[in-house]
């Protein structure tokens, strides 16, 4: 599904990212999580394409295509989805109508006719109930005036409509009370198939309580310091950060 | 940033899609304006003595008055010598209907998508079509006169309403109140003429459609409509001119009265020829529109959607007379490559607890400039005046610019004026967000700039609120990343 090798990449000639390598395959829940700074929410970016992050050398596999060379646009159509840390207003669009040609524009792409009015209503409220979305949310503009809890669950619901191969949950569980958390959560959970992986990123054990990873990966200071499974998100919970980082500083000051 | 800038310059580089000349036989006199010329229009178009007096004293008047020179716009010196003030399409004989119209004509309106046997058939809208300076159809019409509505060239109103035109003509824009309803006065060559009845809502949409032609024919249309009481108009102007070198001079006169109990909403599209993108050509739009509500409880609502015109200079205004009366604007201004426009309103309270609302959002593109320029006032008497106005820009890309330029003058204690002005970019956030769910970066911008004109849209007709929109979409063309 997604192959990531050796990536490394700059922001402002800065290098964030020095060197990622990992390899999602379908249907797995990969989580990674990392002590504020360390590049996870980069990772995010550079995977989704945003301009400002300059990829210097790696390369990444999506579905066996080079996704590196492919605009932000077309990388969504593939089938990559990024949930946003911080979901972005849009004063005046409609969350519906922004829907509406996010599907149809990945529709056009793969060569289907747009959903018609009536389609694309049954769709949507099959997916509302998934998500446990009302529809007076999707009528105002999109995430304008909406509280925290909203914004993060109409970007599930935007990936409930979206059907995407691959989802990068970026800090999804940041500023959620516990109640929403459970929702959102809930929402994924429901989401995830054989075939749909899941590249969560946290800060937090706590997100995983409630979505269980196949691999939990610490990214610090721009690389993969360790892997493991759920177990390893417990013993950072326990322990801290800490008990890797500072090994790692250590080796490193040698 | 790059690519989004890119995006944008090729946004700005779309082409015109109505330029094109129609080949018709032109009636035109030579250039330059002078009593002479001013009798020959008058001559041309049959007009009685008053009428030619009326215009020889605007002329007389405009001779002593300068060119306003406060406007935020840039344009070389306009050489009135050099304009031709008369141009009509050679008649041949009256026409009865659409099928005697020159089909290189009706073709001309095919290529502008207002095909009038459409329009007519499909719409119900009653359109009277003015080609350069002379009415060619007026449709509707009978079906308007049953119940007593007056929808007609103005030329035709001087002829068969020759009372209600001297009544009301000049009565809101005085012939010296500028420059250009001077110019205006004097010259003014066609435009249309709405009467309403007392206590008639006119049940159709009131349509017209201007266009420039002839090549080097300043056009100064004159509208007048008079709304008597407890009666409703909705008139929608619709704007397109073809593809030019040089520039071309607009300066219309619009009138609206409006008697107790009356409501006129007055509709624009506008986009005309906007010069190339390094500038050169363009239509030099300076407008004079102004409405009065007479009575009390009246009410007058001007929306307009402009994207054309080299220079925009245009305040549609209310003079707030009749006590409890309304006034209302709401505006979009889209402005690309080196387009200027200085638009707004001015809300004018006299009468006791009337109210006024201002909603203008100004969109700039390219290197463009885009002001706007909206004046409030409550007079002495103007107890319990309340006014709200709302000035949102947009803008797209580094080298365009947005202004606001607020003129409050309360003289009345009780007034309540309230002014709110914002200014965004379209932010490289909101496209990312846009394009990461697969939106490309022109059609995310066509989104964006939509939704931050959607308050003004709402404000249309609905099949006009669709061809605004389209015309949004034209003008952005090749957008933004």
């Amino acid at each position: 599904m997604l192959s990531i090798k050796n990536i490394h990449a700059n922001v402002e000639g800065k290098e964030i990212l020095k060197g990622i390598n990992l390899d999602i395959k379908p249907g797995e829940v990969h989580a990674i999580m990392g002590p504020n700074g360390s590049g996870k929410s980069t990772l995010a970016s550079v995977l989704a394409g945003r301009e400002e992050y300059e990829v210097t050398e790696g390369e990444v596999l999506f579905s066996g295509k080079d996704l590196l060379e492919l605009s932000i646009e077309d990388r969504a159509r593939e089938g990559l989805f990024l949930a946003f840390q911080y979901p972005v207003e849009i004063p005046g669009v409609s969350t519906t109508n922004f829907i509406k040609a996010a599907v149809n524009e990945k529709r056009k792409y793969q060569g289907l006719e747009p959903l018609d009015a009536v389609a694309f209503l049954k769709m949507m409220k099959e997916k509302m109930a998934m998500v446990e979305i009302g529809q007076s949310l999707l009528s105002r503009s999109i995430n304008e005036g909406f509280s925290g809890g909203e914004k993060k669950r109409n970007e599930i619901f935007q990936m409930a409509m979206l059907e995407p191969k691959l989802a990068i949950l970026d800090e999804t569980d940041s500023g959620l009370d516990i109640d929403a958390l459970r929702i959102v959560a809930n929402g994924i959970n429901k989401l995830r198939t054989p075939d749909r992986s899941i590249l969560l990123i946290t800060h937090y054990q706590r997100l995983l309580d409630y979505i269980q990873p196949d691999y939990v990966h610490v990214l610090y200071k721009g690389r993969i310091v360790k892997s493991g499974t759920k177990e390893l998100a417990l013993e950072l919970e326990e322990k801290g950060y800490d008990f890797i980082t500072e090994s790692i500083d250590q080796s490193a000051n040698v | 940033m790059k690519e989004d800038l890119n995006l944008l310059e090729q946004a700005a580089q779309n082409d015109y899609k109505y330029g094109f000349v129609t080949n018709i036989d032109t009636d035109t006199i030579p250039k330059g304006l002078s009593e002479a010329v001013i009798e020959l229009i008058s001559k041309k178009k049959n007009e009685p003595e008053w009428m030619l007096k009326w215009r020889l004293k605007a002329y007389a008047h405009w001779l002593k008055m300068e060119e306003p020179t406060w406007p935020n716009v840039k344009y070389p010196p306009i050489n009135y010598q050099d304009i031709i003030y008369y141009a009509a399409p050679k008649k041949k004989e009256q026409l009865n209907s659409l099928d005697e119209v020159d089909p290189e004509l009706l073709r001309t309106f095919e290529k502008l998508g207002i095909s009038l046997d459409e329009q007519k058939r499909l719409s119900g809208v009653a359109v009277d079509v003015v080609m350069d300076s002379v009415s060619i159809a007026t449709s509707f019409k009978e079906q308007l006169s049953e119940i007593g509505v007056i929808f007609c060239s103005i030329s035709e109103a001087i002829q068969q309403h020759p009372d209600l035109v001297k009544k009301y003509l000049g009565s809101v824009v005085p012939m010296t109140d500028n420059y250009f309803s001077a110019l205006n006065s004097a010259v003014f060559t066609d435009g249309s003429f709405c009467y309403i009845p007392k206590g008639v809502r006119c049940p159709m949409e009131l349509s017209t459609y201007f266009r420039i032609n002839a090549e080097n024919s300043g056009q100064f249309e004159r509208t007048l409509i008079i709304a008597e009481d407890e009666s409703y108009v909705s008139y929608l102007e619709g704007c397109t001119a073809p593809m030019r070198d040089e520039n071309q001079l607009h300066a219309a006169v619009v009138e609206l009265v409006a008697m107790e109990k009356a409501e006129i909403k007055y509709s624009t599209v506008q986009n005309w020829y906007p010069g190339d993108k390094n500038g050169q050509g363009g239509i030099y739009n300076f407008v004079t529109k102004r409405g009065i509500c007479a009575g009390n409880h009246s009410k007058i609502s001007w929306t307009q959607v402009e994207t054309g015109s080299a220079i925009t200079w245009k305040y549609p205004s209310v003079i707030l007379k009749g006590d409890y009366s309304i006034g209302e604007f709401y505006s979009v201004a889209f402005t690309n490559h080196h387009q200027q426009a200085d638009t707004g309103t001015k809300m004018i309270h006299l009468g006791k607890n009337t109210r006024s609302r201002i909603v203008a959002k100004g969109i700039s593109a390219g290197q463009s400039n885009n002001s706007y320029r909206g004046l409030v006032r409550a007079s002495k008497q103007a107890t319990n005046a309340r006014n709200y106005s709302q000035c949102d820009s947009l803008l797209l890309g580094d080298q365009c610019g947005a202004h606001t330029f607020p003129y409050i003058e309360v003289k009345n204690k009780t007034a309540i004026v309230e002014h709110e002005a914002t200014t965004s970019k379209i932010g490289e956030d909101q496209l990312f967000y846009c394009r990461q769910r697969g939106i490309d970066a022109e059609a995310a911008v066509a989104l964006i700039v939509n939704g931050f004109a959607k308050e003004v849209m709402n404000q249309l007709p609905m099949e006009f609120a669709i061809e605004a929109q389209k015309l949004l979409a034209i003008s952005m063309e090749g957008s933004v990343g």
